[in-house]
């Protein structure tokens, strides 16, 4: 089959995160882009939620498991560790609570991956800072009393709650503002300065039994391990 | 197992006669022998992967598309169903049964008992969503169908599409469960039994044995439909077809003529509703879906299930205004598949049309109907 070439440069680098035969949980999956790309270049089974009604329809009537919900209210349902990987793009500064999303992600999936605009960019410091208003952004194209994105973080944010959650970070990627790539990790002076968005690989690092919390106060039967 | 088919000219449909084949109900009760009236349309594909099976509501028959010679009018899902609609018969063998218990041809009330030259009436036995599934199962191996591509149906059809997929999931591929719930709930039972109520009071229904004078319980039936319609539409549908507007009239009479065009519709709905149903076949079926109920054992079922059911793809339909059963109800099969890592799809549609949504014009209901079925018969033909 033919390759697809992304739509979105994230979309290409989450792929490369992601092993073949792969069962994988896209939150956010719009008409259903990236289950497409990844069953095609990674032979994935794909499962997605979607909040917007017409593009669930697109979604489902292009054949893709897709359910028309609220992933803030509806990824209760989802069994512990029943996906490989757990993908939320571009999602989390748009979350009512995104740690608890980030919670329920590892929960699900062995793996989660998030991308995220980053708040620490220069060019939105600069606006800031120059400005004294709200940055407005090709990433962050919302005016502040009309935008989705309601919880705004940096990649130095990120990482201190990945840190508190006792998430591993397996593999990051940054790109900068003209799609150039780096790894996050290996750039420790100016990453949150230059990093325009960011791709995190994560999953837990305990090797213990771990408690997780749900909205069903279940707990996780299995010790989640860290590959 | 032998069946013996013959065509129904003057019902313009198919009939599949089981003999002595000892249908064991879920009652308990037998029916030693009976028989499917039923419809196909389209042509079944060389390596029979092409067959979807329909399943009708409440008061639906086999005739889903074409001219349904009982009313004189277009069949039930005609906009749905046939050349280049959204279940495609160019490409689908698409098949629909008369259910067990219907009075369109197949074996219930109104029907004549086995040997005998007296209908069954009242004497009919109990029937439930699970034993229609198993005379269509019957049915579909009888046309040499091992694997059906699909189940769809809305409503109570929805209950025979999710009644499949739990008896049966070895024989198909998907469904397509519309406007449906686990169970029949508490508000559902009652309006069933108000409607059951007004046949069983009206004195011709004399206890389901009106045929014998040649009578037919019509106000009774035809209160019970008055009131079941009235669930099938949504507030704002109604206000926005009828409003107060006055029937044939400038001025209310001060009396209990149909003033209302709402009154006058629902005594229309009454009337011709009467000219082709059976009383004692709604009283019958109006149970059969009181007594679905899966809310406990769904779960398990599909998680236990001794035939293999993994590859099973559902995809869940309702809509925003249809209150009798409800968005929450059909989450709540999304979330049991969900949980157990079902391949399920659901989409709630916006309207205001009310549960009969799934008959009327819906173009994201047509969509994705035709896209499911399209897609992912590419992907079983791959």
């Amino acid at each position: 089959m033919n390759k697809i070439n992304s739509i979105r440069k994230d979309w290409s680098l989450i792929e490369t995160l992601i092993a073949q035969d792969r069962k994988i949980l896209d939150i956010g999956c719009g008409d259903g882009g990236l289950m497409e790309q990844l069953e095609n270049n990674r032979n994935a089974m794909t499962h997605g939620i979607e909040l917007n009604r017409d593009l669930a329809a697109n979604a489902i009537a292009r054949g893709f498991n897709v359910v028309h919900g609220d992933a803030e209210l509806d990824l209760s349902q989802y069994s512990n560790n029943s996906f490989d990987y757990v993908i939320l793009s571009q999602t989390l500064q748009a979350m009512m609570k995104p740690k608890d999303i980030l919670s329920e992600l590892l929960r699900i999936g062995s793996k989660a991956i998030v991308s995220f605009p980053n708040f620490g960019h220069w060019k939105i410091r600069l606006q800031l800072l120059i400005s004294g208003k709200m940055p407005v952004t090709e990433s962050l194209p919302y005016t502040w009393y009309d935008t989705p994105n309601i919880h705004f973080f940096t990649i130095k944010d990120f990482l201190n709650l990945c840190n508190e959650m006792n998430i591993v970070i397996e593999k990051s990627i940054g790109l900068t503002s003209k799609g150039k790539q780096f790894d996050i990790s290996e750039s420790v002076t100016g990453v949150n300065f230059f990093t325009h968005e960011a791709i995190f690989l994560l999953s837990y690092k305990n090797f213990e039994p771990i408690k997780i919390k749900s909205s069903k106060k279940v707990f996780a039967k299995n010790s989640v391990i860290a590959n | 197992m032998k069946t013996k088919f013959t065509t129904d000219t003057k019902l313009a449909s198919e009939i599949a006669y089981f003999e002595n084949i000892n249908l064991k109900l879920e009652s308990g009760d037998i029916i030693d022998s009976f028989k499917l009236a039923f419809k196909t349309y389209g042509k079944l594909n060389a390596d029979k992967t092409n067959a979807i099976l329909v399943c009708h509501a409440l008061t639906g028959d086999q005739y889903v598309a074409g001219n349904n010679p009982i009313t004189g009018r277009e069949g039930w899902w005609s906009r749905m169903v046939g050349p280049n609609k959204p279940i495609d018969t160019n490409k689908f063998f698409v098949i629909c049964s008369n259910v067990l218990g219907g009075c369109a041809g197949s074996t219930g009330p109104k029907e004549l008992q086995n040997g005998s030259d007296v209908a069954y009436g009242g004497n009919f036995p109990s029937i439930t969503i699970k034993d229609m599934v198993k005379a269509q199962s019957l049915l579909i191996e009888s046309l040499n169908i091992e694997k059906l591509f699909s189940v769809i149906g809305g409503s109570m059809g929805a209950m025979q599409a999710l009644q499949w997929a739990i008896d049966f999931p070895d024989k198909i591929l998907n469904i397509i469960h519309i406007a449906g719930a686990l169970k029949h709930s508490a508000q559902n039972i009652a309006f069933h039994e108000v409607g059951r109520q007004a046949i069983m009071s009206d004195p011709i229904w004399k206890n389901g044995k009106y045929f014998e004078n040649n009578e037919v319980p019509e106000r009774g039936l035809s209160v019970a439909r008055m009131i079941a319609h009235i669930t099938y539409l949504s507030e704002n549908a109604m206000h926005r077809k009828f409003g107060r507007k006055l029937q044939s009239r400038d001025i209310i009479s001060f009396g209990f003529d149909a003033d209302f065009q709402v009154e006058s519709y629902l005594r229309y709905q009454g009337k011709s509703f009467v000219e082709r149903f059976d009383a004692n076949s709604y009283l019958y079926l109006t149970r059969a879906m009181d007594y679905f109920d899966h809310d406990e054992t769904f779960r398990k079922n599909i998680e236990f299930s001794h035939n293999p059911n993994n590859h099973l793809k559902y995809l869940i339909v309702s809509f925003t205004s249809d209150w009798l059963f409800p968005t929450i109800e059909s989450k709540m099969i999304v979330n049991q598949l969900n949980s157990l890592s079902r391949e399920v799809s659901f989409l709630e549609i916006d309207t205001d049309k009310g549960h009969d949504s799934f008959l009327l014009e819906e173009p994201q209901l047509d969509d994705v109907i035709k896209g499911f079925l399209t897609n992912n018969f590419v992907k079983i033909d791959e």
